[in-house]
């Protein structure tokens, strides 16, 4: 039997659709009026009303670091985060860490190091990484590697991502002393 | 006169760094248009059998789902095989969606819910109703061995398995030393970071624009041009880049095949993305037990090599790969014999993945090589180098070149392999036992036909472009690099476009051979632009080149030079003005010279892995890998070192870590998720040290340079399990090495 493609079918009440919330974020430095409906992440937001698909979904579990931004300067994976929650924070993604031309420090490093290949992770990998150095606890190779474990690449550029966020605090350290 | 090589050689920077940590490049499912649906995939919870019914009514009620995708309301599509065929496809009948209501694998998408926005799709799709009518499956390697066949074959690139010499059966009785084991590998899922996912833009006139997850753009082209009934004018694929694929982008995959049907039938754009656990759902590398017997003289001289595969198909197609062909190129031995056969299994059809064939093939060779040389009493190396072939008995061919020698002596070097007390459980550190282990890696190095396109401007740029794919390999930058350094310019003059399928023809971005076949159409179509501007130069009454030999000119800096006096020199721009030419256009295709046909073309490797093993514990650290690799002319040593590393990750990764784990009741992947298929992290990996060793070949392609996707991965599973054995004494002969297995 071929299906009937009305959306009333039968008796039945349709299932409600969530009632969307007025939402204001401050977004890699913009004021950002939104209705979001409260089933709608961090993350979706983003990517599919915001048009800001720097931000990765590679699993949408929590599990791989790919949608990781920042909120109010912490490091968060934003799929795991329902946007309604946020209301009133600043987040900063991937796009928002260039100041016009200049790259940060972090982002200069990853192509210097080589730090990516597909480059799927990269964006995840740097928010995390500038997250992880603002927090400070990162002292020996082996704290930055633990401490960035929660962001899984594919194509195991490890080595080179731990090198460039070496290279990006030997430059901050510098730029600090002058 | 050729000109000193500026560009190849050297570290450069992917060109499209910029652009990765910007957050600028768009991947397929990226692409945001007015108007966009989404659609979600509900996949078949029965492994095999048949749909009793769908009932998608609730799903329908919900304001803004605008349809539900089955095999009751498809439109009628073609009916042939051929027409769902693609480069990559085995022999068989290839898997069609909502093709009717039988399910053949667990996960198989069954319909598809469209929806105005990503979530509504998803909850939608949790309120399809499906009713199955189960049959009995069967998904053990173990159980359906009896039932292993030879399989067809017809899959491109496939090389049979050699033909038996001498009598490797006798040769190994009377062996004075052998080893006779078996190996297992599992089922491993490639999990590129990026999901699989498809964009169609249904623009007004009907024609489609497709971002597809793909590593062939013009093979989905095909695709779905045949499937659709579509001319190829209507229909252009693009994929700018790519999140990783591994091998998973080589063939069309149900995503694609899903959002153009509900594109054309709802005549609007779609997006379908998979989820994770939806990544589980279209092909595999393929489990595989495997027997290896080795025997040789006291001396260590091999005798007898046998190496049998049983190895995993579908119930639709006979997935092939070369499994067991490698250890009769490596090593010289007069009695030979191998086998592959395939069994049947309710799931999905294998898909080629990163080095597919050798990675587990020469793990149970190499392994079984580490067993022969403890049971010998010698050197892992020197039992190696005593069986060192000089050519390929396979096919009675020289190697175009090998200098795994070099690779072996370099390594160990570079490895401290001398300070290695041969015992087992000799060497410890603390609670940890620390064990040293090496092995050797072997792939193709082939070249397929490829062309490009090169425009030249006034204003000084250059174009390139070709219908390839960067899957993060590097192609952007190391094109870029060729055509640069052909025509003398600065990295910043040129473009290299690729992933669109109006582009010049280029082969599947696969099997490592990019930058041999599409790199050798660049270059081919720079030298026929060079060909032009030297006669402009040379040929105009008053130019500076005015006379000059055509071998005299080279190309630095933007110019053209008179090689003896550099100071007779013209911009490539004034050439072009001498020829009263606005741009100047070359399209070449490159294939493979005949003369490639008298040798067997291959790239080498030597792996040297330390691991540290906690006694107690049974847990594995790899702490330490050296990978010494004979690939030719290395074009960028940057890329090609992450290449060779991710390659080694990956090895570690198979060694200890990856599995996708069936329950043989449901007939199904149960661990499909990132938290349950364990890939390495950033703390499971430590120092590699990769190793380019020089190697000349002048005849594996024009650039004398070999594909170095595959080779980082081939040989590490096996080095690293050489070295649990050092470590404790105990032989783990299945992938992956997990602790319950040591303790
Ligand atoms: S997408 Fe958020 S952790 Fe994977
Ligand atoms: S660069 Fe591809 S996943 Fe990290």
């Amino acid at each position: 039997m071929k299906r009937s493609e009305g959306s009333t079918v039968g008796g039945v009440a349709p299932p409600e659709e969530p009632t969307k919330q007025r939402l204001s974020l401050r977004v890699n430095g913009a004021e950002k009026q939104l209705d979001v409906a409260p089933w709608t992440t961090l993350l979706d937001l983003l990517r599919e009303t915001l048009d800001l698909t720097g931000t990765k979904k590679g699993c949408d579990h929590g599990q791989c670091g790919a949608c990781t931004v920042l909120v109010d300067g912490q490091r968060i994976n934003s799929c795991l985060t329902l946007a309604i929650m946020k209301d009133g924070c600043e987040v900063t993604t991937v796009e928002g860490l260039a100041r016009g031309d200049a790259l940060h420090p972090v982002q200069e490093a990853f192509i210097e190091q080589d730090a990516f290949q597909c480059g799927y992770c990269t964006p995840g990998q740097i928010c995390s990484a500038v997250g992880m150095l603002a927090e400070g606890h990162a002292r020996t190779d082996d704290d930055i590697r633990e401490q960035m474990s929660g962001n899984l690449c594919r194509c195991g550029a490890y080595p080179h991502i731990l090198a460039a966020i070496q290279q990006a605090r030997r430059t901050s350290a510098k730029g600090e002393g002058t | 006169m050729t000109t000193p090589s500026t560009q190849l050689g050297r570290p450069v920077n992917r060109v499209d760094g910029r652009a990765k940590v910007t957050g600028e490049a768009r991947y397929a499912g990226e692409f945001n248009v007015p108007g966009l649906l989404y659609g979600q995939v509900v996949s078949s919870t029965i492994a095999r059998g048949r749909i009793k019914s769908i009932d998608a009514s609730e799903a329908l009620r919900l304001p803004g789902v605008l349809r539900v995708f089955t095999h009751e309301n498809r439109p009628s599509l073609p009916w042939f095989d051929r027409k769902y065929r693609d480069d990559d496809a085995p022999s068989g009948s290839p898997f069609r969606p909502l093709h009717n209501d039988k399910v053949v694998y667990s996960g198989q998408p069954v319909a598809l819910v469209v929806a105005e926005t990503f979530e509504l799709a998803r909850h939608a799709a949790s309120l399809v109703r499906i009713e199955y009518k189960p049959d009995s499956h069967e998904t053990d390697l173990r159980a359906q061995r009896k039932k292993a066949y030879a399989p067809r074959q017809g899959k491109d690139g496939f090389e049979p398995p050699p033909k038996p010499w001498g009598h490797a059966d006798k040769a190994l009785d009377k062996a004075a030393v052998k080893v006779d084991a078996e190996y297992e590998t599992p089922v491993e899922h490639h999990n590129p970071m990026e999901p699989h996912a498809s964009t169609v833009i249904h623009e007004d006139d009907g024609t489609l624009t497709i971002y597809d997850k793909t590593q062939g753009v013009l093979n989905s082209q095909t695709y779905v041009c045949n499937v659709f009934d579509l001319p190829k004018e209507q229909v252009r694929v693009r994929s700018p880049f790519v999140g990783g694929a591994f091998g998973s982008g080589l063939r069309p995959q149900y995503q694609l095949f899903l959002a153009v049907l509900a594109a054309r039938e709802l005549k609007r754009s779609v997006r379908v993305t998979l989820t994770r656990e939806q990544m589980f759902t279209f092909g595999h590398r393929p489990a595989t037990l495997q027997r290896v017997a080795l025997g040789a003289s006291a001396d260590g001289t091999l005798e007898a090599l046998i190496h049998e595969a049983v190895s995993e198909t579908s119930s639709f197609e006979d997935y092939i790969e070369v499994l067991v062909n490698w250890g009769s190129m490596l090593y010289r031995c007069d009695n030979v014999r191998a086998d592959y056969k395939v069994a049947a299994l309710d799931c999905y059809t294998p898909i080629d993945m990163r080095a597919p064939g050798a990675a587990i093939g020469v793990y149970a060779l190499e392994s079984a090589m580490d067993e022969l040389a403890h049971a010998l009493r010698m050197d892992p190396i020197a039992l190696r180098l005593k069986n060192y072939s000089e050519r390929d008995q396979n096919k009675d061919k020289p190697y175009s070149s090998k200098e795994l020698r070099a690779c072996y002596q370099q390594g160990a070097e570079r490895f401290g392999w001398a300070r290695r007390n041969p015992e087992p459980r000799s060497m410890r550190e603390g609670h940890e036992l620390v064990g040293w282990g090496m092995a050797t890696g072997i792939w193709d190095a082939m070249q397929q036909p490829a062309s490009a396109k090169a425009v030249l401007g006034l204003d000084g740029r250059l174009v390139v472009s070709s219908a390839t794919a960067d899957i993060g390999t590097g192609t952007y930058t190391v094109m870029t690099q060729i055509a640069a350094d052909t025509l003398g310019l600065p990295i910043e003059s040129v473009t290299f476009k690729l992933g669109d399928s109006s582009l010049p023809m280029a082969p599947l971005e696969g099997g490592s051979w990019t930058v041999a076949s599409v790199g050798s159409a660049v270059k081919e179509a720079c030298e026929k632009l060079r060909e032009q501007l030297v006669t402009f130069a040379r040929k105009t009454k008053g130019s500076p080149l005015a006379g000059v030999g055509a071998e005299e000119v080279v190309f630095a800096e933007g110019q053209l030079r008179n090689a003896s006096d550099p100071s007779r020199a013209v911009s490539i721009v004034e050439a072009m003005r001498l020829g009263g030419v606005t741009h100047l256009e070359e399209q070449t295709s490159a294939v493979p010279s005949p003369k490639q046909q008298a040798y067997t073309r291959c790239v080498h490797s030597a792996v040297f892995a330390e691991v540290k093993v906690d006694e107690a514990l049974g847990t594995v650290r790899v702490t330490r890998v050296v990978s010494a690799v004979a690939g030719g002319r290395v074009l960028n040593p940057k890329t090609a070192r992450s290449q060779v590393m991710g390659g080694v990750v990956w090895g570690i990764s198979m060694a200890l870590h990856e599995e996708t784990a069936l329950d043989h009741t449901l007939g199904r992947f149960m661990n499909h998720n990132y938290a349950e298929y364990h890939v390495p992290v950033n703390a499971d990996v430590r120092d590699i040290d990769v190793i380019f060793v020089d190697e000349d070949d002048t005849v594996v392609n024009p650039l004398g340079a070999k594909g170095l996707g595959e080779i980082g991965i081939v040989g590490v599973a096996a080095a690293v399990a050489n070295a649990v054995f050092h470590a404790t004494g105990r032989r783990v002969r299945g992938l992956p090495i997990t602790l319950d297995k040591l303790l």
